[in-house]
């Protein structure tokens, strides 16, 4: 029985990407917080029902089997938790949402309240409204000196541009494109937030590692004629090319 | 104020304490007063290539919990008057350095000698980033191999954020010294080039130092080979860095070892 299990043409796609999570902090004593939650609950009608919920727990004392109670009883009231944050690991079981860290605060999230009375038209659907969002712009990230090695630059909100060299162990990950004005001996990955018109430039070409939104390509996968060379890379369905450039 | 050196380089085994006994002896040499301080807790050397590991009673651990007293733990060389060292402790493990310890005794030293020289530990941990943490001038050495320059390519980004100078946004002055350099080896391939190292590295070259086996006599019999042997070879590449590290502006020169027409026969041959 022969099972062929590596197909060349397609590889698997890793990428990264960001969703705005509701964020729960439940403040001690926790039955009268759950009480305030049922409260807020009973007045606007399944907010929690369709929403990926994040448990932040950092400002929380309480042991593993008090959180395991507080999981449960979120669960009994339709939230589902997908990720606990702040949580010390001596918290954490096995079968817990996972544990996460490195949220960036977004605007605060209003709910609106449905009202109670039945009989009344609902003429405008429940929304959340999401204050202060930022307008999205075009950003850029310009390092001026070397990327050392044991270095890492992650920029996933548009192009880096490195005007000295990537070393060897070092690694440059870029929501857009990489632009490295010396050589590139270390990793590359461009639109890591899953964009496949970013590339990678550099003037010579001597990577151990290079990707395109998440196509990854390794330093024996690159032609042999492009190594020490000014060189460029681009993704063309799932295929990383690259070229010479003068 | 004086200044303050670390010899370092994230790998072990390429020249730090070496370099940093002939150093500073060089330095001495130059009429002024110099300290070499041992960071290699648990581990030390430094006073054994400066030939004074009889003569330890207190060290730097000592000095840091309040046990002795600076003047107490330094140790004075005894070929030359304005060279002294500062050595490790033997039986401590490197948790007992502590950051503010550190910082006291290199502050103290900063206002007696003009150089400080500070012998980094291998590796990146604590003894290393300590070591490096107050410093004005880094010496990092480097042999002409793939590993050690990917280390010392390591320790630079180090430099460049984990030290005082550099969360000051101020830029630590940087210094490449290659050390165990073997001109016929490299030309052969069987090493890197200097030119090779210097563009994967990019810092300017203070100095380098060819192999040979009058550093490793120099070693044990425990006198920094510029003080050993002032006129091999080595010595005089150390020479020229410490001329450097003052201030002067001379071209690197490749020193040669000296040898006969007959002994060049026979190193080609035995190469």
């Amino acid at each position: 029985m022969t099972k062929v299990l590596t197909d060349d043409d397609r590889s698997i796609r890793i990428k990264g990407r960001s969703f705005l999570a509701v964020v729960l902090s439940p403040a001690l004593p926790l039955d009268q917080w759950l009480a305030r939650l049922d409260d807020l609950a009973a007045r606007s009608a399944g907010f929690f029902l369709t929403r990926p919920v994040v448990l932040d727990v950092t400002e929380l004392q309480i042991d593993r089997a008090q959180l395991k109670e507080l999981l449960a009883e979120l669960s009994a009231r339709n939230v589902s938790i997908m990720g606990i944050e702040g949580a010390r690991p001596s918290m954490m079981a096995p079968g817990m949402p996972p544990a996460l860290k490195g949220g960036r605060p977004s605007g605060d999230i209003e709910v609106k309240q449905t009202e109670p009375v039945s009989g009344e038209v609902q003429t405008e659907p429940p929304r959340v409204e999401i204050t202060e969002q930022p307008r999205p712009t075009l950003q850029s990230l310009v390092i001026k000196e070397s990327v050392r090695s044991g270095q890492s630059v992650i920029f996933a909100e548009g192009d880096v541009t490195i005007l000295g060299s990537v070393s060897s162990g070092a690694e440059v990950i870029a929501g857009g494109s990489v632009h490295i004005y010396g050589s590139l001996r270390g990793r590359a990955m461009a639109g890591s937030v899953g964009n496949t018109s970013a590339r990678i430039f550099c003037r010579k070409l001597e990577a151990e590692l290079v990707a395109i939104d998440g196509i990854y390509k390794m330093a024996e996968d690159l032609s042999p004629d492009l190594i020490g060379h000014p060189a460029q890379l681009w993704l063309e369905g799932d295929a990383i090319l690259a070229d010479k450039m003068n | 104020m004086g200044k303050v050196i670390v010899v370092t380089s994230g790998k072990g085994g390429v020249g730090k304490t070496t370099s940093t006994a002939a150093l500073g002896a060089a330095l001495a040499q130059r009429n002024e007063k110099v300290v070499v301080v041992d960071f290699d807790v648990g581990l030390r050397n430094l006073d054994l290539v400066m030939g004074a590991e009889r003569r330890v009673v207190y060290d730097l651990i000592n000095v840091i919990q309040g046990d002795a007293k600076l003047t107490q733990a330094l140790i004075r060389d005894k070929r030359m008057e304005n060279l002294f060292l500062l050595p490790a402790s033997q039986t401590r493990d490197k948790d007992n350095l502590t950051a503010e310890g550190v910082e006291k005794v290199i502050g103290e030293l900063k206002k007696y000698f003009d150089w400080v020289i500070c012998d980094s530990p291998a590796g990146i941990e604590r003894g290393a980033t300590l070591a490096m943490r107050h410093a004005d001038i880094a010496v990092v050495v480097t042999n002409p191999e793939v590993s050690s320059v990917r280390d010392s390519d390591r320790i630079i980004g180090l430099l460049d954020s984990k030290t005082l100078k550099a969360e000051r946004g101020e830029r630590m002055e940087k210094h490449l010294l290659l050390t165990r350099y073997d001109a016929v080896r490299a030309e052969r391939g069987d090493m890197l080039k200097v030119d090779d190292v210097l563009e994967i590295l990019s810092i300017p070259l203070v100095g380098i130092i060819p192999e040979s086996s009058d550093v490793l006599r120099a070693s044990n019999v425990g006198a920094p080979v510029t003080l050993a042997e002032p006129r091999s070879a080595p010595a005089m590449a150390y020479f020229e860095a410490a001329r450097r590290l003052a201030g002067e502006d001379i071209p690197v020169t490749i020193p040669e070892e000296k040898r006969g027409l007959l002994g060049k026969i026979f190193a080609r041959r035995a190469a």
